[in-house]
């Protein structure tokens, strides 16, 4: 029990620092490492919680795509990042402000209330107590959840297509292999043939 | 102390979205640094839903927390890519010069 207890403070609070020098590293490449910190230490969190596959998924998913994503954007603009600090400490008060009431109320909501005893007896899709939760998900997902899995799959299609879309240009003055005209082509076209006669030009 | 339940999870997801809303706050102009904070934000969210899932034995939070994720995955690929295209035609990601688009 202490060893869970060690366990949970130690990703709680790593997640919980990553997260405040992500919004205060001043370079936002730092920004996009610390945020990978706080997802794997979110995904230790998750295996704690029993939910391993949520923990893998996480790591895949957001470290290993969005954050990379993020990384590669940071990298690839040529962007002058003081210049976007300016303000820095103007917005400070009112952010902290804020933050901190929102903070409070969470707190609030969370101090003044609790669980009904009998509310585990309504659970829609209780946890089989003798399937791993990879296999407890994967049945609920392709039997119950089919249709709205399906259709996260064309959520994702649709952001591929439109972020493809978006950043696909066409440059002039690139010589490219167009292997529909080069087929398109015909005798006709490319050669002529004459004759000549003997001892004059053409 | 040593009893972690229910409450110390959400706790934690409480801090973590307070950041996310002040990250925003602070990183005004900076467009990168606020994407980053909805991250944040939303994994402050699948914590929640994960903890409840774990505290009631029920597996939908888990569902759940699976398509706030693809939607997530999905929100910082088509913004990066309008951020590109936006640093292409205007050479800067400053907030303050993206109202040219109204009218």
């Amino acid at each position: 029990m202490i060893v869970q207890a060690l366990a949970f403070y130690m990703f709680a609070f790593i997640t919980v620092a990553s997260g405040v020098l992500v919004i205060s590293a001043r370079n936002p490449v730092h920004s996009v490492l610390f945020l990978i910190l706080a997802f794997f230490n979110s995904a230790g969190l998750f295996i704690l919680l029993g939910a391993e596959f949520l923990a893998f998924i996480l790591v895949v998913v957001y470290v290993g795509a969005v954050a990379v994503l993020f990384l590669f954007v940071v990298m690839m603009l040529d962007i002058n990042f003081v210049e976007l600090r300016q303000g820095f400490l103007q917005y400070l008060p009112i952010g902290a402000l804020v933050g901190l009431i929102l903070l409070v109320e969470l707190l609030v909501v969370l101090g003044g209330w609790h669980l009904t005893p009998e509310i585990t007896a309504q659970a829609s899709a209780p946890a089989p107590a003798d399937l791993t939760n990879t296999q407890a998900l994967g049945e609920l997902i392709y039997t119950h959840y089919l249709y709205l899995f399906q259709g996260a799959g064309v959520v994702l299609l649709v952001a591929m297509i439109g972020a493809i879309v978006l950043t696909h240009r066409k440059r002039p003055g690139v010589r490219k292999q167009r292997i529909a005209d080069q087929l398109a082509r015909r005798v006709e076209d490319t050669i002529e043939v004459k004759s000549v006669e003997t001892g004059k030009g053409i | 102390m040593w009893e972690i339940g229910l409450s110390h999870y959400l706790t934690v997801a409480a801090i973590l979205f307070a950041l996310g809303i002040f990250g925003i706050f602070l990183n005004r102009k900076n467009v990168i640094v606020i994407l980053m904070s909805i991250e944040l934000m939303l994994l402050a969210v699948n914590i929640n839903l994960v903890a409840f899932s774990s505290a009631l034995n029920d597996l939908i939070g888990q569902i759940f927390t699976m398509f706030v994720l693809t939607v997530a995955a999905a929100e910082a690929a088509v913004g990066l890519a309008i951020l590109v295209v936006y640093f292409r035609n205007r050479g800067s990601i400053a907030v303050e010069d993206i109202n040219v688009m109204k009218g």
